[in-house]
């Protein structure tokens, strides 16, 4: 531990082994004071937060991933998909406010082809020109470019024109074989999402990156996936924020284990900080930590809170006890009580 | 990054220093909590060299829920018996809860109740004589209650704490402290003893070789000043008689209170007051979570935040869950959130003798 405080002090690179041994600790105060340490030598007193809407088009998916407790079969009692009049409806809900951002995902339904989401994307972007696109995980990508016969640059080259501009970091699970042949054998694995991601990048479209933590990984597998995704962006430069998903077992196939400890939660988030050393943001999803976690977690290395969100629906499903969205006010008072600064963000982290 | 002034007063602490008022406040006020938790955790490593966390199986008894007191921040009390749902307990349930307390390895009967205008001394010797015949410890009447009972029944404090402990009275809860600084208690409980009376009640038992907890209930209406003059109080009379065994803050539960519209503490500020009292207390070894106003999961992060007790399983709990916070940790829960903590779990008795 010593030897990596000083590396952390000194801002020297962690390896393999010190994510292992900060995996290993149980010393969450030491380890939770050096990642604020690093948040800190970089933003000081701010947390970031962005005025965001989520919009998840369809709940129809055929990967059947063990942890999803959100997918549905097209015939089974509340699968959806939304028509263009939902999605204005959905829109029109928040014309109101100053939404800066749309979060869109979705199942892969494969009654939808790829002129719904090109014209989706356009229709959001008519309706809202300020604010940006942030669409479609690697696995989507890799769906579209199946169901079109195109290739993923083209793929990448259509949405652009339709009004992506950049795209979350969802799908990664655990970059791992052993997970991927275990959880989500349907769904791409390491290699290509890696692939996609990286053809994002070099196309200009920023993304973020995930991890979902919490089921059958071992430390060894998360440690992997930080120094795997450490090394892309060495490459690229292309990722924008990094955001530990914690694993909600409810009404999923993996209900009978346990929720991650709190303790777990804010060692993900204050590894992450000090592991990814090119990474400019750490995230605390408030949405799967819930409010206080998150407000804590702000003390740990994560430096932004996500955002308003609106009306969550994924995490929600699988039993997630946090509000489905909160007002600007409410994230605001939680960063301030925790004795730091709001700051009102873009989906490029431009302070507004 | 903490200032010179804050890091001279952490340091203090470690050094077995004592931090005085000022300093106390300077830290509620000004500190970083991770740094608060850093020194907490430091000196509780250095009160409690083993890493274990205790915890006791008791059940809470709420002999009557009738009371005159009237306190504005309690959910709990009806103030006359023939309010709905106004109860005084009968010997046929209170026989039963016992029963089921023994078979699950329980200690302890935490026994507290109302100030019921209805009872007089013999009502409460009876009481405690009658749990006596199960042969199982009582920690019971907290100050509110010994001194109505005294003044009821015109005895001194001490005869009456005598009286009480012929009958079987083995300890006391710290309850009914809130915090005790009368400006605050006239406003927020003026039908209950002073800040005075209830430290005289805890000296008297103290005297008398009764061990008692303390605690104290923040997030009201109170100022940091006043959070700080509780806790002087308090290391004053530990200095005096060494009689508290433990100190256990809570929050203010607003729900379905007369305060319902205060703002609820929240974690980090729970957890911030909890290392400073760690900090605070040299002479109060034991510091215990709230579990029961703070859920399983700061729970168990306090364990990082100074506290080294996980409290009581407490197979029933009454007073806050009626003001809305119904949870309930079972002992087979506490024991894992303490493992998974790295700690390890160990049953005590209410003297933290340990059952190894």
């Amino acid at each position: 531990m010593k030897n990596i405080e000083k590396k952390v002090k000194n801002d020297e690179r962690l390896n393999l082994e010190d994510c292992l041994k900060l995996y290993e600790s149980d010393d969450i105060i030491k380890i939770g004071m050096l990642a604020d340490f690093v948040k800190k030598r970089r933003y000081g007193k701010k947390v970031f937060y962005v005025y965001n809407q989520h919009l998840n088009y369809t709940n129809i998916c055929f990967n059947k991933c063990l942890f999803c407790a959100y997918s549905k079969d097209k015939t089974q009692e509340g699968a959806y998909t939304f028509s263009f009049e939902d999605i204005e409806k959905e829109l029109k809900k928040t014309k109101d406010y100053p939404i800066k951002e749309y979060h869109i995902v979705g199942g892969l339904n494969k009654d939808i082809e790829f002129d719904y989401y090109f014209d989706m994307l356009k229709l959001v972007k008519k309706t809202n020109p300020e604010a940006t696109i942030k669409a479609f995980t690697a696995v989507e990508i890799d769906h579209l470019s199946k169901i079109s016969n195109l290739s993923i640059d083209t793929i990448f080259d259509k949405l652009k024109e339709a009004g992506l501009e950049m795209m979350p970091g969802g799908g990664a699970e655990i970059l791992n074989d052993r997970i991927h042949n275990k959880l989500f054998p349907k769904k791409i694995g390491k290699g290509r999402w890696l692939e996609i991601v990286k053809k994002a990048h070099l196309k200009g479209i920023r993304t973020n990156a995930t991890m979902l933590y919490g089921h059958i990984e071992t430390k060894e597998e998360k440690a992997e996936h930080l120094m795997t995704l450490r090394c892309l962006q060495d490459e690229t430069g292309g990722f924008t924020a990094f955001i530990p998903l914690k694993f909600h077992p409810k009404n999923t196939k993996l209900s009978h284990i346990n929720e991650s400890s709190i303790l777990e939660d804010l060692k993900n988030i204050s590894i992450s900080r000090l592991v990814l050393d090119n990474f400019d943001h750490i995230k605390a999803y408030w949405i799967m930590l819930g409010e206080y976690v998150a407000q804590i977690a702000l003390l740990f290395g994560a430096d932004d809170l996500d955002g308003t969100i609106i009306e969550e629906k994924i995490t929600h499903t699988a039993g997630a006890m946090s509000q489905k969205g909160l007002t600007k006010q409410k994230l605001e008072n939680l960063i301030k009580k925790a004795g730091l600064i709001p700051t009102m963000r873009d989906s490029f982290y431009n302070e507004i | 990054m903490k200032s010179k002034k804050i890091e001279k007063i952490l340091t203090k602490s470690l050094q077995n220093i004592r931090i005085d008022k000022e300093e106390a406040l300077e830290l509620l006020n000004e500190a970083e909590l991770l740094d608060l938790a850093h020194y907490a955790n430091e000196k509780r490593k250095a009160l409690h060299k083993k890493k274990i966390v205790t915890f006791v199986i008791d059940r809470n008894i709420n002999y009557t829920n009738i009371c005159k007191s009237g306190c504005l921040f309690c959910a709990f009390y009806k103030s006359n018996k023939e309010e709905k749902g106004a109860y005084l307990i009968s010997k046929e349930e209170l026989s039963k809860k016992i029963e089921e307390t023994k078979d699950l390895k329980g200690t302890q009967i935490l026994l507290q109740g109302g100030i019921n205008p209805d009872l007089d001394l013999d009502y409460y010797l009876n009481l405690l004589k009658f749990i006596k015949t199960f042969n199982i410890h009582i920690h019971g009447f907290s100050p509110p209650e010994i001194f109505s009972i005294s003044q009821k029944s015109n005895l001194t404090i001490s005869e009456t704490l005598e009286k009480l402990i012929d009958a079987g009275l083995g300890s006391i809860p710290g309850g009914g402290a809130e915090i005790l600084v009368d400006k605050i208690r006239e406003k927020i409980s003026p039908g209950k003893c002073n800040s005075q009376e209830w430290l005289n009640v805890m000296e008297e038992a103290h005297k008398l070789g009764l061990k008692t907890s303390a605690t104290m209930m923040f997030g009201h209406i109170e100022s940091n000043e006043d959070i700080i003059s509780h806790l002087d109080k308090l290391r004053n009379l530990q200095d005096k008689t060494g009689g508290f065994t433990a100190f256990i803050p809570w929050t203010f539960q607003p729900k379905n209170t007369k305060l319902d519209n205060v703002i609820k503490k929240s974690p980090l500020e729970y957890l911030r007051v909890l290392s400073i009292s760690r900090l605070f207390f040299d002479n109060i070894k034991n510091i215990q979570t709230s579990w029961v106003t703070q859920k399983d999961k700061i729970a168990q992060l306090s364990l990082f935040f100074g506290a080294n007790d996980f409290g009581s399983t407490m197979i029933e709990e009454n007073v806050v869950r009626s003001a809305g916070v119904s949870y309930m940790l079972p002992k087979e829960k506490i024991v894992s959130l303490i493992k998974e903590a790295g700690f390890k779990p160990v049953q005590r008795d209410c003297f933290y003798n340990l059952f190894e």
